[in-house]
């Protein structure tokens, strides 16, 4: 049988009283990606946030699971602890900071059994090579001054460091560029197998590179349509328009 | 260690005591006859003995600053300070003859083995003089004169009368008129011209009894083209009364000699830490100021460098940690005085659990120092809504060729950086820790790495049971 790593039920949440989830239901399996897709204002983000457990969200209705246990009693570091990993749309700046440092915490925080010293050096410039990534990055501050594309590499290089068990990619891919696409799929595809993958995107182009089992149209707080790889081109071409009466 | 001490250390790591060993200790209280008791219990020269006391007139008539923390100020009783205890007979050249509970105290804050490992000279002061002094062979054939301020006016009388006040004039304020009358240790240095002093000396002052006065006072005087690195650091135990450190230091460098003085100043939160601290730079000299607050009950001090000959340099970065109960009124001042000078002065301060933190600063171009350039940045971060962050900035420019940029910020830590961290496995406390360190960064990357590691272990341990 497969092994679920997320299971949401019947999720309602609200920003400042104004509800943006209306009743989401969504299971994800080991080794399985799911992508989902909606127009800008859906609910996209809110959902990866809650999950992670943003404190500005509250949960209303509904409930999270992560390998079967309820969310709602784990601190935000608790989860990442647990094995869960939310790569950014918007990371933030952490000045003064530096990248190596921070990395070198961050898996001593996560992993239970984390490489030290020349083990960690070693895992690190491997990932680094992997995502073509040069050393000097190591000892920029914490995403101060970097590129759109920068930040998107330096948060799947957490993700590879961090091996979570569930990854929830926040529009990862908008603003790349066709050579950082490829390589930020490469992340994904390296912890795809082990983890459960929830892709949140606009655009169908990262599929050219990343495989995914499930896609789901988000409309208005809710998933209204759910298919294979083929709905994303279809949703890409025709828009959303089409399924806002099926909602 | 006693029980009532160690429960008064608190998170404070330096804040045991010894037992109160001495061999002279003078009764409380400040007199003209307790100043001329310290100098000729130090067998001084005339000259001196009647600075003081020129000075204690001054300190008697001179009114308390109507500026800073004017309660504080006015709530220090100089009846109730000891102006002068001796601890050990001598000052010694080896630990294994330093007082046992002196030399333990030493080693507990980590002194003989950073020397060992990193330092070009020690001096170990322990309330009113220096108990340990060292300096390396090496330095000491190539003509570097390190000393306690005492042994300094013994063995170098001229070059202390020199020098002496010429900075700091015991009439610039009314506290370095009070250090000006009761000095007592502190370090005097003359590098030779053309030595370069690659490792670090240091100073390590630490206040041990109840009720202590600390009037170091220190000397630099760095040759012609040469350099030294001098770097300081001070604590005291945690007592319940206060205690007082009003210091002054001098600094003379000469053309093109360079001097970085470093501090990281951890007192206790009992501590009245009143310090004066200037320089002067003559032609194309270098002065370096890097000044770390961390401690203390109130800290009034704003490091200073006159830039008195053609193509000086000031760079002045400080920082500032003010948490309960604690204020830090902390700053630069770099008066440009000749043509072409130029300085950077860099200031940070964080605030947090009704902390307050002032910067206070002034910027004087002269009219005739004409093409000079100065940038002055002030950041602050106050972490909770009790805090208190002010900024005072003067500038006086008497010529308009000055070349100037002031940038000022108050921050507070996001809900966003916390969320990041924390999805990343940090707790709320690791996550301010990190944060903390980060603001300090531009602060901690001047100083020695071994201090820097052990000021971001301690900036960890303040943001320890501090989130709500």
């Amino acid at each position: 049988m497969s092994q679920e790593m997320l299971r949401i039920e019947n999720l309602h949440v609200s920003v400042d009283g104004t509800p943006i989830i209306k009743g989401l239901n969504l299971t994800i399996n080991r080794g399985e990606i799911h992508v989902i897709m909606g127009r800008n204002g859906a609910g996209k983000s809110t959902l990866a946030n809650v999950v992670m457990g943003h404190p500005a969200y509250e949960i209303t209705a509904g409930e999270i699971h992560f390998q079967g246990r309820p969310l709602d009693e784990l601190a935000v570091f608790e989860r990442a602890r647990a094995g869960m990993f939310l790569s950014f749309q918007y990371p933030a700046v952490i000045p003064g900071v530096q990248v190596g440092t921070f990395l070198k915490k961050s898996v001593a925080s996560v992993r239970d059994d984390p490489p030290k010293g020349r083990a960690f050096r070693k895992e690190l410039n491997e990932a680094m090579s992997k995502l073509e990534m040069d050393k000097s990055f190591l000892s920029r501050y914490v995403n101060d001054g970097f590129s759109g594309g920068e930040k998107k590499r330096l948060e799947i290089l957490q993700m590879l460091l961090l091996k979570p068990s569930l990854a929830l990619l926040d529009e990862t891919d908008s603003g790349l560029d066709i050579d950082a696409l490829r390589i930020v799929s490469k992340g994904i595809n390296e912890i795809a197998p082990e983890a459960g993958c929830l892709i949140i995107t606009h655009y169908q182009r990262l599929l050219d590179h990343v495989k995914p089992h499930h896609v789901h149209a988000m409309i208005d707080g809710a998933i209204v349509k759910t298919g294979g790889p083929e709905l994303a081109l279809e949703l890409e071409e025709r828009g959303y328009d089409w399924l806002d009466t099926a909602a | 260690m006693s029980e009532e001490a160690i429960e008064a250390v608190g998170d404070y790591k330096y804040g045991f005591h010894d037992p109160e060993n001495h061999t002279i200790r003078f009764d409380k209280g400040l007199s003209e006859q307790v100043v001329r008791d310290i100098s000729e219990l130090k067998n001084e020269p005339e000259w001196m003995t009647d600075i003081r006391v020129k000075a204690y007139r001054h300190f008697e008539a001179r009114a308390m600053p109507d500026w800073g923390n004017c309660n504080l100020l006015e709530s220090i009783n100089f009846e109730n300070v000891t102006y002068f205890l001796r601890s050990s007979n001598q000052t010694e050249k080896n630990w294994d003859d330093v007082p046992d509970d002196i030399k333990n105290t030493f080693d507990r804050l980590g002194i003989p083995e950073a020397e060992q490992k990193w330092l070009g000279g020690v001096t170990a002061q322990y309330e009113s003089e220096a108990v340990y002094h060292s300096i390396r062979e090496d330095l000491e054939e190539q003509g570097v004169i390190f000393l306690d301020m005492d042994t300094g006016l013994k063995t170098h009388p001229e070059l202390v009368k020199k020098f002496f006040g010429t900075v700091v004039p015991h009439s610039d304020n009314k506290f370095s008129a009070l250090n000006t009358a009761v000095w007592s240790g502190g370090s005097f240095i003359y590098v030779p011209k053309g030595i370069s002093v690659e490792m670090p000396v240091q100073a390590y002052f630490r206040i041990n009894a109840k009720n202590m006065g600390q009037f170091e006072r220190t000397l630099i005087i760095a040759d012609e083209g040469s350099t030294i690195h001098y770097v300081e650091g001070c604590t005291a135990p945690s007592y319940s009364t206060d205690s007082l450190h009003s210091a002054v230091v001098e600094l003379v460098a000469m053309e093109g000699a360079k001097i970085r003085y470093s501090t990281v100043q951890n007192w206790s939160n009992n501590v009245y830490n009143l310090v004066t601290k200037r320089a002067v730079a003559h032609k194309n000299a270098t002065v370096e100021w890097v000044d770390g607050n961390i401690g203390s009950k109130l800290t009034m001090k704003y490091p200073s460098v006159l830039l008195k000959g053609e193509g000086a340099h000031a760079e002045v970065i400080s920082v500032a940690y003010a948490g309960e109960g604690q204020h830090q009124d902390a700053g630069a001042k770099v008066h440009h005085l000749a043509p072409n000078t130029t300085s950077n002065i860099l200031s940070k301060s964080i605030s947090k659990n009704g902390g307050r933190s002032s910067y206070r600063g002034m910027l004087q171009v002269m009219p005739k120092a004409s093409g000079c350039r100065s940038k002055v940045v002030c950041d602050a971060l106050i972490l909770d809504e009790n805090s208190r962050s002010d900024t005072y900035p003067t500038m006086e420019i008497g010529n308009s060729s000055a070349d100037l940029e002031h940038e000022a910020s108050v921050s507070k830590v996001s809900s966003d950086q916390l969320f990041y961290l924390m999805s990343r496995g940090f707790t709320e406390e690791a996550a301010m820790g990190l944060i903390v360190n980060g603001f300090f960064e531009p602060f901690t990357r001047e100083l020695p790495m071994e201090y820097a590691v052990e000021l971001n272990k301690l900036l960890e341990l303040e943001m320890e049971g501090s989130i709500g």
